[in-house]
């Protein structure tokens, strides 16, 4: 049923990226009878097709074309050429998330209202409110089957959850139990439930986790309205004398260059690739890229504070027995200054295998040390630590002197923690080790953060143009038939795992195009 | 499983118990010569001194090849780990130095350069440095550079992707083949 559109098409919304935003938008506004080409730079990998071999599976999903780093971040030093981990397929980084499905809180959006003024800080408030989001996040979990949401029950806690809860406990948190995952904790929406095969990371085998992959890209393609093209290196977008938006240029995967005429276009490659599509766009009307009379375009890139703690115990573990991300404590959330930092945390359990833990527990370490370490595989849990990090307007994405395969400027990832940003990771491994400690850990180790997963805020939503790149909508202040439909709208990155706020954002999105096209407005 | 995703696995010139050898330690000693207290080298080869394992050697030199090996265990050492698991961790070197002169010339320097030290101390090569605590001092002099990079970076898949290593750390790797964890021990844990 997938619908053939010709390049020449210029009725069809172009979509670029098929992940939680583009996915979830491509399927929307298919189901509303709007016709849709979408890009995905990736190939179409589906359940059968996933290694649950951690080596094998990123060389299989990742991306890992030509990015460079900059900045003070450790991950420049150790992981120069991959500052993310992030996913090139057919459902882009919803392959290969943990599934957890948390709601922005209130004051988040308000954070800089809520924050003050933090030196060095590029802070806003998002130019929405949670109210406005509700009944989209209510949307969003019904799609995603959020567990303890619609009378989904919790998942089973495993081992890394079990010590984790035992630690809570001794520590007086209140809030933790096994998640609001979008993973199925009963069969539902024709996908089967978890059988706890402990590679979430690695594409679900069972399809129990949602994926844009397996859900709304063939939902979307089953109404006619959406033709999905793998392979498509989109390498700029183009715009007519109007400074309309027109086509969007790439590479197919034969290496032939095409242009698919748009009557608007949404982009959602995730913060580093959609600011560089952006600024890759430069034309005589707009030199500094699209979409970017403001300057921010790439600016205030944000990646959560993150780390890991890992524990080691007298007895066996076997934390990677079942979900990656199996349990979570809330308490650490909120905005409380009196901690030495604002915005607030999240602990999540994790675990990774032997072959990835080699390469993440400290990166560059060597000798008896590191290898006593790993010898304590089988008796440690783990924890990640992940909670909102200050907007900079330095930490940025510009356009590297290294090309693409394709001749196209590459992005450079700038990064500098923000001191707010040490001083919350501080906190939290100190929390992550009491915890641990309290049920008889014999030896903690905080871990630096991987090569980023959630990649946020380079074109920010704002109220005014001057302050960012997109309206409340992910429309461009500049380019009426110019969307985001990504993380990298974000004003702010808040404590939560991003993935249930962009489709979220995507679902609204969708009505908000729908009624502009109704309209004519585009 | 899927073996081909593992480089190391794939390597099978590393014969426990001589296999495809058949060579007595005795057989074994009379064509190659002692190095340090582990290892044997001979034509195209080198073998552990105990004769539990030999490994071919086609661009290196044997004795280029069991410095790496030694090197190897240096710098994540696991002493439940047999030296063959540390011969496969390094054996895609032999490989890419048969495919490019410059790597095979930057090795081959890297081992002369630990040798050279070595000798400044006192002793016949690396191999024959007999403690691990004098080792890794010459080790941590070079750390810095390309060589001790190349060998300590390939190390971390080369050794840790192994699924031998994998069955000595306690790890289980796929399950979904056997129907996940949820009915074999996600949740066994009961000491807490």
């Amino acid at each position: 049923m997938t619908a053939p559109f010709e390049l020449k098409d210029d009725s069809v919304v172009v979509i670029i990226g098929t992940g939680a935003g583009g996915g979830t938008l491509a399927n929307e506004l298919a189901q509303k009878g709007i016709d849709v080409v979408a890009l995905e730079a990736g190939g179409r990998h589906l359940p059968p097709d996933y290694i649950n071999d951690e080596w094998a599976s990123f060389g299989q999903l990742a991306w890992t074309d030509m990015r460079t780093t900059s900045g003070s971040w450790r991950v420049a030093k150790d992981f120069a050429n991959l500052p993310a981990w992030i996913v090139k397929a057919v459902g882009g980084s919803t392959v290969h998330w943990a599934g957890a499905s948390l709601r922005i809180q209130d004051h988040e959006f308000r954070a800089q209202s809520e924050y003050g003024n933090v030196d060095g800080a590029n802070l806003l408030d998002w130019p929405l409110t949670l109210q406005d989001l509700e009944p989209y996040y209510d949307k969003a979990e019904n799609k995603l089957g959020v567990t303890r949401t619609n009378g989904i029950p919790g998942l089973p806690g495993n081992n890394n959850f079990k010590i984790m809860k035992a630690g809570a406990d001794k520590l007086g948190y209140k809030n933790c139990h096994t998640g609001r995952m979008a993973i199925n904790s009963e069969p539902r929406d024709g996908r089967a439930s978890c059988r706890q095969l402990g590679f979430c990371f690695q594409g679900c085998k069972m399809g129990a986790k949602w994926s844009s992959a397996y859900t709304e890209i063939p939902q979307g393609e089953a109404t006619g309205h959406l033709e999905v093209r793998p392979n498509a290196h989109v390498q700029m977008i183009e715009h007519d004398s109007d400074g309309k938006v027109s086509a969007v240029v790439y590479v197919d995967g034969d290496g032939n260059q095409q242009r698919q005429s748009a009557r608007a276009v949404c982009v959602a490659g995730n913060s580093i690739e959609s600011p560089r599509m952006l600024l890759n766009s430069a034309s005589s009307m707009f030199p500094d890229g699209l979409a970017n009379s403001s300057g921010q375009v790439g600016r205030n890139y944000m990646r959560h504070m993150t780390g890991s703690v890992y524990a080691s115990f007298e007895n066996p573990v076997h934390m990677y027995r079942g979900t990656t991300m199996a349990g979570i404590i809330t308490d650490e959330s909120r905005h409380d200054p009196a901690r030495g930092f604002v915005g607030g945390f999240e602990m999540e359990t994790l675990s990774i295998g032997v072959p990835f833990m080699a390469a993440f527990i400290n990166p560059g370490a060597w000798g008896r040390e590191f290898a006593a370490t790993m010898d304590m595989y089988e008796n440690l849990a783990g924890m990640w630590i992940v909670g909102e990090d200050m907007p900079q307007e330095s930490n940025r994405i510009t356009l590297s002197e290294e090309k693409d395969q394709h001749g196209m400027p590459a992005a450079n990832v700038h990064f500098d923690d923000h001191p707010n940003d040490v001083a919350m990771r501080n906190y939290a491994y100190q929390q992550g080790k009491a915890l641990y400690d309290s049920v008889g850990a014999t030896q903690t180790h905080p871990t630096p953060p991987y090569p980023s997963t959630h990649n946020l805020g380079t074109n920010r939503m704002s109220a005014n143009a001057s302050d960012g790149v997109v309206n409340s909508f992910g429309q461009s202040h500049d380019i009426s038939n110019l969307f985001i439909s990504d993380g990298s709208q974000f004003t702010t990155g808040a404590a939560e795992n991003p993935t249930l706020t962009i489709v979220t954002l995507a679902i609204r999105q969708a009505d908000h195009i729908a009624e502009l096209m109704t309209s004519k407005a585009i | 499983m899927n073996h081909e995703t593992h480089p190391a696995s794939t390597v099978t010139f590393v014969k426990k118990k001589l296999e495809g050898y058949r060579l007595s330690r005795r057989e074994l000693l009379s064509k190659g010569l002692g190095l340090g207290s582990s290892f044997l080298v001979g034509s195209g080869f080198i073998a552990a001194s105990s004769a539990t394992w030999a490994m071919e050697v086609k661009s290196l030199s044997p004795e280029v090849m069991a410095t790496l090996v030694q090197m190897a265990r240096d710098v994540y050492p696991h002493d439940r780990f047999g030296d063959e698991l540390y011969a496969l961790a390094v054996k895609g070197h032999d490989d890419k130095a048969s495919e490019d002169a410059e790597f095979k010339a930057m090795l081959e320097a890297g081992v002369e350069s630990l040798d050279t030290q070595a000798r400044a101390q006192g002793h016949a090569n690396y191999l024959s440095v007999g403690w691990e605590s004098d080792r890794v001092a010459l080790l941590k002099s070079m750390e810095q550079s390309e060589f001790f990079q190349t060998i300590r970076g390939g190390l971390v898949v080369g050794l840790y992707n192994q699924e031998a290593v994998w069955k000595l750390l306690g790890y289980e790797g796929s399950s979904f083949e056997k129907g996940g964890y949820l009915d074999r021990g996600f949740d066994d844990v009961n000491w807490l």
